[in-house]
């Protein structure tokens, strides 16, 4: 018994060194910045202000439009981005298709790059002169070359095809591991049941990636809520000129809590309080994507449970 | 009939995958092209090879001082790549194989700080930062990137199904506890190693937002840094950004593909509980 005490108290002398960084790295500043979230900062001078922050910030335009701009963005990109990811996937599943490690390499390869090289590739393709333009105007699409980051819809429409072009590979990847791990058994017994390749897609691929579309679609909720690396490199000027994009349309959360902090006189506590609404709405999207998908895995298998009856 | 039906499917299929592959390697391509072109041609949308490739190089290396940036890049994904493996793994280590109940309540509190954006810390980590003296600093970056709950939770997921029986015979044996995890527990581990060493030298090496706060001075800075700010200049020479962006990726490629197996089967190992 005293043996076992002392093999348990080992066990922390395994997890001091990581929990000593975290709590120094991570919990200290996670306390510390709520306790920001009530201060104000004029200078050197940290004043004690209470809620103050909390109800500029429901009176603050530019954090409703940074809201606005990182909603638009994820609400359009995150479902086109998955949908490819789930198509391109189900496509190299089939053992029919030629050269599947050919496409599966191509189709990932984007994920390798950097988020700041695709960023500044995309800035170059679409560029007033680029390879883009030449080439809409070229098969006569256009008639003159579009100025692409001086609209704020095209603009956005740029940064979304970027985002979908590195990352899209990189969620394929997992849904295919996933589709791989599939019995071909259940495929078969749909096959002798009569039912079609797109009727077994829906009806046996699609419940069985569940766990895995869930998993994909946090992670890329919670990475693009923070998306930082690409509006500050798409936007002409990066980190110094005055507006992020065409009226600001590049203003995602983040690039507003960076700005508070380091462009113009630091406003710490504000900008604390903005990243703890991130938070908030972080924590409140994950806990609805779960209880989506726990709610339709009851339902999935009640219908499992009627077809057997 | 049905025969006809099937074709066209795998046509269409071709199709999808033809095109996505095209539009997923176009810019590739026209990196490593442009990296041989003047920044004019570049923008006239040249897509054939010229002779700047050499110019662009020495631009880049005497100019913008791409070499300090890759040597300091380098430095920091490798020293974070060291220190996070072992501390991460130790810690996991200690969650799953000493479990108790005061250890599954840490372990919970800590998955939950995952939630937490980087933004939300990077005000107070500043001032840390700045309070420890290590503005400016190297380590402030590899002691910050180390400090990771996605690869504590990413080791203990892998360790799960590893026979305890195995640990328990060396306790037997008279080994020490930290005997048996250096010498038993790591060599069996290894290709749940790569992974996470795959992804942690990406992660650092495409690190961007804490790095550029706390890196100040031109000569710390990593090759992201560099690249972002070439782009950022009022005459963007865009030959030599095609040169520093082929150069900044390739080492991530060349790793990537080189444990592209270890790196997919651990992802999906960690997923899967």
């Amino acid at each position: 018994m005293a043996n076992e005490k002392k093999i348990n108290r080992t066990g922390w002398y395994f997890i001091i060194p990581a929990t000593l960084l975290l709590a120094i790295f991570l919990l200290y500043p996670i306390f510390y910045s709520l306790y920001l979230t009530t201060t104000r900062t004029k200078g050197i001078v940290t004043a004690f202000i209470g809620f103050g922050n909390y109800q500029k910030l429901f009176n603050d335009p530019m954090f409703f439009l940074a809201l606005k701009n990182t909603f638009k963005i994820l609400l359009i990109q995150v479902p086109i981005m998955l949908i490819s990811a789930i198509v391109f996937a189900s496509l190299l599943n089939n053992k029919k298709i030629k050269f599947r490690g050919f496409f599966r390499t191509a189709i990932f390869l984007p994920s390798v790059t950097s988020l700041i090289a695709y960023a500044i590739l995309f800035k170059m393709l679409f560029s007033y002169e680029g390879i883009i333009n030449n080439t809409l105007i070229a098969i006569n699409l256009i008639s003159k070359p579009l100025n692409w980051f001086q609209d704020p819809s095209l603009a956005t429409f740029v940064l979304i095809l970027a985002m979908v072009w590195r990352w899209t590979g990189y969620n394929m990847i997992f849904y295919l591991s996933a589709m791989q791990n599939i019995s071909t058994d259940l495929y078969e017994a749909a096959k002798v049941d009569g039912a079609s390749e797109i009727k077994s897609f829906f009806s046996i691929t699609i419940p069985l990636l569940k766990p895995m579309i869930l998993f994909t679609t946090v992670m890329s909720t919670i990475g693009t809520l923070q998306l930082f690396d690409e509006p500050m490199n798409l936007a002409q000027g990066g980190t110094t000129s005055s507006m992020v994009g065409p009226n600001n349309c590049f203003l995602t959360l983040s690039v507003y809590i960076y700005n508070l902090c380091f462009k113009y006189t630091p406003k710490f506590g504000y900008a604390a309080t903005v990243s703890y609404a991130i938070l908030v709405i972080v924590a409140f999207l994950s806990y609805l994507q779960f209880k989506i998908s726990k709610d339709s895995e009851k339902t999935i298998s009640k219908k499992v449970r009627k077809s057997v009856k | 009939m049905k025969k006809n039906k099937t074709s066209l499917g795998l046509v269409i299929s071709y199709l999808i995958l033809i095109t996505a592959s095209f539009f997923s390697l176009f810019p590739f391509i026209w990196i490593i092209i442009g990296a041989t072109n003047t920044s004019v041609d570049i923008l006239r949308g040249k897509l054939s090879f010229g002779p700047e490739f050499i110019n662009n190089m020495k631009i880049l290396f005497s100019e913008a001082d791409m070499g300090g940036a890759l040597f300091n890049s380098i430095k920091i994904a490798s020293l974070t790549v060291i220190l996070t493996l072992i501390i991460t793994s130790m810690c996991a280590y200690g969650f799953q194989m000493y479990r108790t109940k005061a250890k599954e309540n840490t372990y919970t509190f800590l998955l939950l700080t995952m939630m937490i954006p980087f933004a939300s810390l990077m005000i107070p980590l500043f001032q840390i930062i700045s309070k420890l003296r290590l503005l400016n600093s190297h380590s402030a970056i590899i002691l910050v990137s180390s400090a990771n709950v996605f690869m504590i939770f990413f080791f203990r997921q892998s360790f799960v199904n590893y026979p305890t029986e195995i640990l328990q015979a060396a306790r037997v044996d008279g080994a020490s506890e930290l005997t048996t995890f250096v010498r038993i527990f790591v060599p069996s581990m290894k290709s749940t190693y790569a992974a996470a060493a795959i992804y942690t030298f990406m992660t650092s090496w495409n690190n961007y937002l804490w790095p550029l706060i706390v890196l100040q001075t031109t000569e710390k800075r990593t090759t992201t840094l560099l690249v972002s700010s070439l782009s950022s200049s009022y005459t963007p020479n865009y030959g030599v950004i095609m040169v520093a962006i082929a150069l900044s990726t390739t080492p991530v490629v060349i790793v990537f593909f080189g444990f592209q197996k270890q790196f997919v089967e651990g992802m999906i190992g960690s997923v899967k509980q």
